[in-house]
């Protein structure tokens, strides 16, 4: 994993820092996505793994390293370039962002009539071969507000693998899923990726329905990687963040307290006692 | 005691802060303009992106605009014959109601009206598209949301703007000459033939034209601005709304007054 050859790596990300406005949210960090696998980047909310996704899509420049996506540095890319790049990407946003004016059949065909010009009943075709890996050729009519959050995420990973991209992110592809959706949801990441021979990377804090579908994970925490390694190297981790994120134990090197002065003082407790003790 | 530059530092800094904050998002809102202009290729090569902007901003803006109409110009034929009839004058009510419209009333109502009806949906459109990531998908699927989303929007209200200011301008007439003439009694053919008579293409009918073009310019610019820089929250995309609908209209007034200055002065006015 840790080798830097650019043929076998689809991304590349060294020492990447991102900075918002004061407050640095990405500091140093180091990635490998070799071609073919299905990663996962996981870590609590605010840790960084979501800019970390958008750096590697171009939307934000980082302040400082570099991210090399399918051999180009993507914030040295002008418009052009950038838009060149991205039609060999896919990306599943948390709920879908379909487009709300569209029917769920215009949505999966929006990327092909954007940037291709195949006949009419070719792109009809297509439309129906992504709909139907999904599972959703019957939904075809519907509007984006008669489907269910599983349903349109489904709709969205149509649309997102219509021009058959090389990489595929997923910004928290199983949020406010249920059971049943989550399940499928993941075994299509998994099983699109393997028919594409594409390159996912999935940002995720649900550790359950995650391992299974992945070959590699890395742990993020402040704005670091803090731990990588295969899924069963993941589930045998002795290190606490790790074993504190996997098995969901509110406490640990993740406290369970946000930073504050202490309970008594807080409420007036140490000020009675002094006055008492003075009085 | 404190020093009196620590006292009356803050209100002049507040009040700097306020001023670079509003220039520089003019001069955002300028480079907006600018690459939404160049970006334009798409909305118009593709002209059904724009057709449905016209039937969203334009046609279900037909119902509250041809109304309005309606009612401004009886109201112009009540007021216009009760001033008229004092001079002896009352023959010249087309006159006034048609020159009130065509100059002034159509133009400046109707891009108030468009303003809150057209110009607070595109508002909220954009911004709802973008706080639900829906203008982010579409950069990553590579598509330029200014040449996809923004730009046919604000061409479908550029379009929009004349069509209805001439449809309120034509419908006050209607409603000027039902009371003038139906109602009250005033002598058909003097109402008609005096109108004719004294409204000229150029100098009445095309600066008209020019208020509503550059009217339309104005609020969708406004509109589509206002939605595309929302924050991406409920509250962000209300806040936007409301710039929009105040923003437009005061721009509206400001804008009538130059181009009347620049129009009708200097006796130009017939």
């Amino acid at each position: 994993m840790t080798s830097s050859h650019s043929a076998e790596h689809v991304v590349e990300i060294d020492d990447l820092s991102f900075t918002y406005d004061v407050r640095p949210v990405l500091r140093g960090v180091d990635m490998r996505i070799p071609r073919g696998r299905v990663i996962a980047i996981m870590g609590q909310s605010g840790c960084g793994k979501t800019t970390l996704l958008r750096i590697i899509g171009g939307m934000l420049a980082p302040t400082g390293g570099k991210a090399r996506v399918l051999g180009e540095t993507v914030h040295e890319l002008g418009r052009d370039g950038l838009y060149a790049l991205r039609r060999r990407m896919g990306m599943l946003y948390q709920f879908g962002a379909l487009f709300t004016d569209l029917s769920v059949y215009s949505n999966v065909q929006f990327p092909l009539t954007e940037h291709t010009k195949l006949p009419s009943d070719l792109v009809h075709d297509l439309v129906l071969l992504k709909l139907e890996a999904v599972g959703l050729r019957g939904a075809s009519h519907l509007m984006p507000s008669e489907l269910s959050g599983g349903m349109a995420r489904r709709v969205a990973l149509a649309r997102a693998i219509a021009l058959d991209p090389e990489l595929i992110m997923y910004d928290e592809p199983f949020a406010g899923l249920d059971p049943i959706s989550l399940g499928v949801v993941a075994r299509l990441i998994r099983r699109l990726n393997d028919s594409l021979g594409a390159t996912s990377i999935i940002v995720t804090h649900d550790v359950e329905e995650t391992l299974p579908i992945v070959d590699y994970v890395y742990f993020m925490a402040d704005g670091r990687v803090v731990s990588q390694g295969t899924v069963e190297e993941v589930r045998r981790s002795r290190e606490a963040f790790v074993h504190q994120f996997v098995h969901g134990e509110p406490d640990g090197p993740v406290p369970f307290h946000y930073p504050a002065p202490g309970y008594l003082e807080d409420l007036g407790f140490a000020a009675r006692v002094g006055a008492e003790l003075g009085a | 005691m404190k020093p009196y530059a620590e006292r009356f530092a803050p209100p002049f800094r507040q009040l700097g802060q306020l001023v670079t904050s509003r220039v520089r998002r003019l001069g955002y809102a300028a480079r907006f303009f600018a690459y939404m202009l160049v970006h334009s290729g798409t909305a118009l090569r593709r002209f059904h992106l724009t057709i449905r902007e016209i039937y969203f901003a334009g046609v279900l803006s037909l119902i509250i605009i041809l109304v309005s109409g309606l009612f401004v110009g009886m109201v112009l034929g009540l007021q216009g014959y009760e001033t008229l009839q004092r001079y002896w004058a009352s023959e010249s009510l087309g006159v006034l109601v048609a020159l009130s419209l065509v100059r002034e009333l159509g133009p400046v109502i109707a891009g108030l009206l468009f303003a809150s009806r057209a110009g607070s949906a595109i508002t909220a459109e954009i911004g709802l598209m973008k706080a639900t990531e829906q203008i982010s998908a579409m950069e990553m699927m590579a598509v330029d949301p200014v040449a996809r989303v923004v730009a046919p929007r604000f061409w479908g209200g550029v379009i929009s703007m004349p069509l209805l200011a001439a449809l309120f301008s034509g419908m006050g007439i209607f409603g000027g000459y039902l009371v003038g003439v139906q109602l009250i009694g005033v002598d058909e053919g003097a109402f008609w033939s005096q109108m004719q008579a004294a409204v000229d293409v150029r100098s009445d009918i095309q600066n008209g034209v020019i208020k509503s073009f550059v009217f339309g310019v104005a609020v969708s610019w406004i509109a589509v601005f206002e939605g595309f820089d929302a924050p991406p929250t409920a509250e962000g995309v209300s806040r936007a709304t409301t710039r929009t609908v105040v923003t437009s209209s005061l721009a509206i007034l400001a804008l009538d007054f130059v181009l009347t200055a620049l129009m009708f002065t200097g006796g130009n006015a017939s």
